[in-house]
């Protein structure tokens, strides 16, 4: 019920609609609750909607922060791609 | 796929797990409740739990829409599609979710009733364009997740002008639930789940973002890590849980960030607030009667409001005496403590509504957890 999941946008198309593939298949959603959806971003599509725009920026930071958590003091090693 | 299968790296869960492990501090006991029935799954699925050393204990909590939603409301919902002139438009989770007597909507259909799975709620408006004739009704359910797109159909039929289309609503909101949860101060002791900290919603908070928790996480003293679905997701909020927990912070804390912002998706609330009005008081299974937790439709979209249309007059509906729902929602039974899990009650024949939707407790345990059970609880649970 819940269940959204990560999509990128291929195409905008008319009354705040947009084209994007979904297992192969492609599939029209509504982008109407996000503003300024560009064709290459990434939104979470729940149940026909396009509920929020994935950060890029954001999603590297989680991983770094995952990688810190997992081991202390790595991400410094690694030079941060932020 | 991006976005997904990098929060999905067995070893670096499993180097998590072994930080986890290294900070909970041993003789505490960190007792966390993921409110959201997506990170129930994502445990039970991922097999998080038996990443977690003994001391960390996982609870499950209330936030699964279809497990919520009390049996009268099914029953309002199957009278409803068994009028000749309704097309009921539902979520295929409602489809098994048991009613009274043993019916479900499954059967309601089988027996005539013309009901209708989609997938969107843009699915149900279009139903209704095209069949002119009939009362297409749209079953709403959900947490703020579901809702704005319930209430741009509503909009979208409003434009359309369509005579024919309403919607039965039950959307419910989050915090008064995890508010229930937290303010125990009035039950007899052995019915108070004293939790240490949440997991917060993942998509919920997209919606509402994470301010909303503030308030709580004052009010009772714990601290909230709103988290995403993904496994590696969920293993960072629980070490972000247990490092407030040892440092004695209570703040709202936000993991996923990729998604959620602090003031949430504010044209989603905007358009929520159009349509929708706080309801005075709502049923939950488990939770009893919640002030102030549910939405309905506002008097200048009353035509669109089936509850009215239809004169829908609640009528008290017991759950099955078996079922342990109520208790397995609020925290306080495990599903396996139930006696009917796994014997009478499976996905295959669910008794209750937490074995129907794969958010459920119940279902969740029965798909990946149950044969943990088998090894004994405590046996696996190592660290690395
Ligand atoms: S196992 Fe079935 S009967 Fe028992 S609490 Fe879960 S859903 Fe209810």
């Amino acid at each position: 019920m819940c269940l959204a999941i990560p999509i990128r946008v291929d195409a905008l198309l008319p009354d705040q609609m947009a084209r994007v593939t979904l297992g192969g298949v492609s599939k029209h959603i509504s982008i109407a609750l996000v503003e300024d959806v560009r064709v290459g971003d990434y939104v979470l599509l729940h149940v026909g909607y396009a509920l929020t725009r994935l950060d890029p920026g954001e999603a590297e930071r989680t991983l770094i922060l995952m990688r810190e958590a997992a081991v202390p003091g790595l991400p410094e090693i690694q030079g941060a791609a932020a | 796929m991006k976005y997904i299968d990098e929060y999905r790296d067995g070893g670096l869960a499993r180097l998590i797990s072994a930080t986890i492990a290294r900070e909970a501090q041993a003789g505490r006991q960190y007792k966390l409740m993921e409110f959201c029935g997506g990170h129930t799954h994502a445990l039970s699925r991922y097999g998080i739990e038996d990443l977690l050393p003994p001391q960390v204990e996982m609870v499950h909590g209330p936030g699964c829409p279809v497990c919520v939603l009390p049996v009268g409301r099914i029953d309002d919902a199957i009278r409803l599609a068994m009028r000749p002139e309704v097309t009921l438009c539902t979520y295929a989770d409602l489809m098994r979710v048991p009613a009274s007597g043993g019916a479900n909507l499954l059967k309601a259909r089988a027996a005539g009733a013309d009901i209708r799975m989609i997938y969107s709620s843009m699915d149900a408006v279009l139903v209704a364009e095209a069949e002119p004739a009939r009362q297409v009704v749209f079953f709403a359910i959900g947490f703020e997740t579901t809702t704005p797109a319930t209430a741009l159909a509503i909009r979208l039929a409003d434009q359309k002008q369509l005579a024919n289309f309403s919607v039965f609503c039950n959307h419910v909101l989050t915090p008064p639930a995890i508010r229930a949860i937290l303010d125990v101060d009035h039950l007899p002791a052995g019915e108070r789940v004293l939790v240490d900290g949440f997991v917060g919603p993942a998509h919920v908070s997209t919606v509402i973002g994470t301010s909303p928790y503030a308030a709580l996480a004052a009010a009772f003293g714990k601290p909230v890590v709103v988290a995403g679905f993904e496994p590696l997701d969920v293993m960072q909020a629980i070490l972000m849980l247990i490092r407030q927990v040892n440092e004695g912070r209570t703040e709202v804390e936000n993991q996923y960030i990729r998604a959620v912002t602090p003031e949430g998706n504010l044209i989603a609330q905007r358009e929520m607030a159009e349509i929708f009005e706080l309801r005075d008081s709502f049923e939950w299974r488990g939770l009893g009667a919640l002030p102030a937790s549910a939405l309905r439709l506002r008097n200048t979209y009353a035509k669109f409001d089936a509850e009215r249309r239809f004169t829908i007059v609640p009528v008290p509906a017991a759950d099955n005496p078996a079922c342990e729902c109520g208790d397995v929602l609020r925290g306080l039974k495990k599903p396996a403590a139930c006696k009917l899990f796994g014997t009478v009650c499976s996905p295959q024949t669910p008794m209750g509504s937490c074995m129907v939707s794969p958010e459920g407790a119940c279902a969740a345990h029965w798909t990946y957890g149950r044969f943990r059970d088998r090894v004994g609880a405590g046996a696996p649970r190592q660290a690395a």
